[in-house]
């Protein structure tokens, strides 16, 4: 479904990686670890079109990115749930607003009745539902931003530090929804420093874990 | 036709949720508001020129047209005679309806403004008028002087060529001034409006951004601008109008001084013509709006 092939990228002159190749196929699971300022998510902006590889190419349900117009890139993001690790809310929209957003854009409001209210239960946030996101803590804020993802129940799912601000009780019924949207055949990818979150999820799924180290991106061994 | 209307009329329904996308602006807002509106009453008064103009232009046009004067100068033991004769060569004339003499009453009405109303005309010695009223085709100018010239050598013609054209003339350009001032108008509004529009999407930029993250298309983007925009223009300018509408309905009459401002304002179907101006204020801010999202969320991908 998303997949890079020898993709490198550069910023400001600086080559964060190169010959980076990733292919996230429908079912898969993947956990990408490494040290902050490793490119992690920059990798998962790759992964979702937010930038454009410096080189090689990068596909997004098999049209390559770099030729996508933006109304092609809109419907492929409506293909792909991503839980931000700053949330990326509308401030001025209660959450269960912003929550229902990706189906709003989608132009399916019919279907905001029947998700939105079980959704905003089950991370547990039905009586924060007309709050305005900065009157949420962050924890809230990212169950909110996990909520807003799943949604439209999308085929690819890519959250960054999807775990960073929550417990750990909160953090396996989000492990919990992640691992039952992979059987329903989703493609997960977290990126995590969490690793007792990605040993609670290779207990319950074949998960691949990724290590993004020195440019390059390599699977982890048995040691995690 | 079918399309347009539909578009016109999708966009005054809206969609209520993808216009809470975007906050709401007040300074834009306000901004919008007040400048659609002054245009409009701007408009109002360019249009009530313009139409002005051209009622003036045609009068002018139709009143001198289809009347000529006679003057005739000579000495008083003469110029009873010299009327004589010429009133019945131009009843001779091909092409002239009828021709009269002035009274001395009338003569004397038509000096008053110059000189008071007890100019004692009859010590004066004024020469006589003769007004000759034309056929739609008219007489031959040339032909008529060249027997004047034989039969009343005291005669003047005056057929207001050199009154009518430079006249009719000065009406049609107030006109054209009063149609380049709309359009000026209509233009200034669209790049006000393109402004704010602007200075609105630049502002919104993360918002843009969120939406774009969850799958929004720019055409739905643009759309929550566009609507919101277009309907503060029409409102702005349908206000402007109005109150336009009332400051020529209230303009001083000048029917007693027969001054030039006479005519400005609407005459009957005319009243309906400053209601086309919130419609258009609509579409150019609709045009505005969509070219400055468009541009700008082309910017920011």
């Amino acid at each position: 479904m998303i997949e890079l092939r020898n993709v490198a990228y550069s910023y400001g002159g600086a080559e964060l990686f190169s010959d980076l190749t990733l292919e996230l196929a429908q079912g898969s699971f993947h956990f990408l670890t490494g040290p902050s300022g490793a490119g992690k998510t920059t990798l998962l902006k790759l992964c979702y079109g937010d930038l454009t590889a410096t080189s090689g190419k990068a596909s997004l349900f098999g049209v390559d990115r770099s030729g996508m117009s933006r109304d092609e890139l809109a419907l492929a993001r409506r293909r792909i749930g991503v839980v931000h690790q700053d949330c990326q809310f509308l401030d001025h929209l209660p959450i269960a607003e912003n929550v229902a957003l990706p189906l709003t854009a989608a132009g399916r409001q019919d279907e905001i009745d029947s998700n939105l209210s079980d959704l905003l239960g089950w991370v547990g946030l039905a009586d924060q539902a007309g709050q305005l996101p900065p009157q949420l803590s962050g924890g809230e804020r990212q169950r909110a931003a996990l909520a807003r993802a799943v949604i439209t129940s999308p085929d690819v799912i890519i959250a960054d530090e999807p775990t960073g601000n929550i417990d750990w009780e909160m953090s396996q019924r989000l492990l919990t929804l992640l691992v039952e949207l992979n059987r329903m055949g989703k493609a997960v990818l977290i990126a995590t420093h969490d690793l007792n979150l990605i040993r609670a999820a290779k207990a319950q799924v074949q998960a691949r874990v990724l290590r993004l180290r020195n440019r390059r991106l390599q699977s982890a061994g048995a040691d995690l | 036709m079918k399309v347009v209307i539909g578009r016109g009329l999708s966009l005054l329904a809206g969609d209520p949720q993808a216009d809470r996308a975007v906050p709401p602006t007040g300074f834009t807002a306000r901004l919008t508001l007040f400048t659609s509106g002054a245009m409009a009453f701007l408009a109002v008064f360019a249009l009530a020129l313009s139409l002005a103009s051209g009622r003036l232009a045609d009068r002018w046009g139709a009143e001198l047209a289809r009347t000529s004067t006679l003057r005739i100068s000579a000495p008083a033991d003469q110029l009873d005679a010299q009327t004589a004769a010429a009133i019945r060569l131009l009843e001779t004339t091909p092409g002239v309806t009828s021709a009269r003499a002035l009274s001395m009453e009338e003569e004397q009405a038509l000096l008053t403004p110059w000189f008071g109303p007890d100019l004692p005309l009859d010590t004066l010695p004024i020469p006589q008028l003769i007004e000759i009223v034309e056929e739609d085709d008219g007489f031959d100018p040339i032909g008529l002087r060249a027997r004047l010239q034989a039969e009343v050598p005291g005669a003047v013609l005056d057929d207001h060529t050199r009154w009518r054209e430079p006249l009719i003339d000065a009406a049609a350009r107030l006109r054209l001034l009063g149609i380049v001032s709309i359009v000026l108008i209509g233009t200034s509004t669209g790049a006000m409006i393109m402004l704010a529009a602007q200075a609105a999407l630049a502002a919104n930029a993360q918002v843009i951004r969120v939406l774009r993250l969850v799958g929004a298309r720019d055409v739905y983007i643009a759309r929550a601008f566009v609507r919101r925009f277009t309907l503060r223009a029409l409102s702005g300018a349908a206000v402007g109008t109005v109150v336009g509408m009332c400051a020529i309905l209230l303009l001083p009459r000048a029917d007693t001084a027969g001054g030039f401002l006479t005519g400005l304002g609407f005459q009957g179907a005319g009243w309906l013509w400053p209601l086309v101006i919130p419609p258009l204020a609509a579409v150019v801010a609709f045009w505005a709006t969509r070219r400055a999202a468009l541009s700008t969320l082309n910017e920011q991908s």
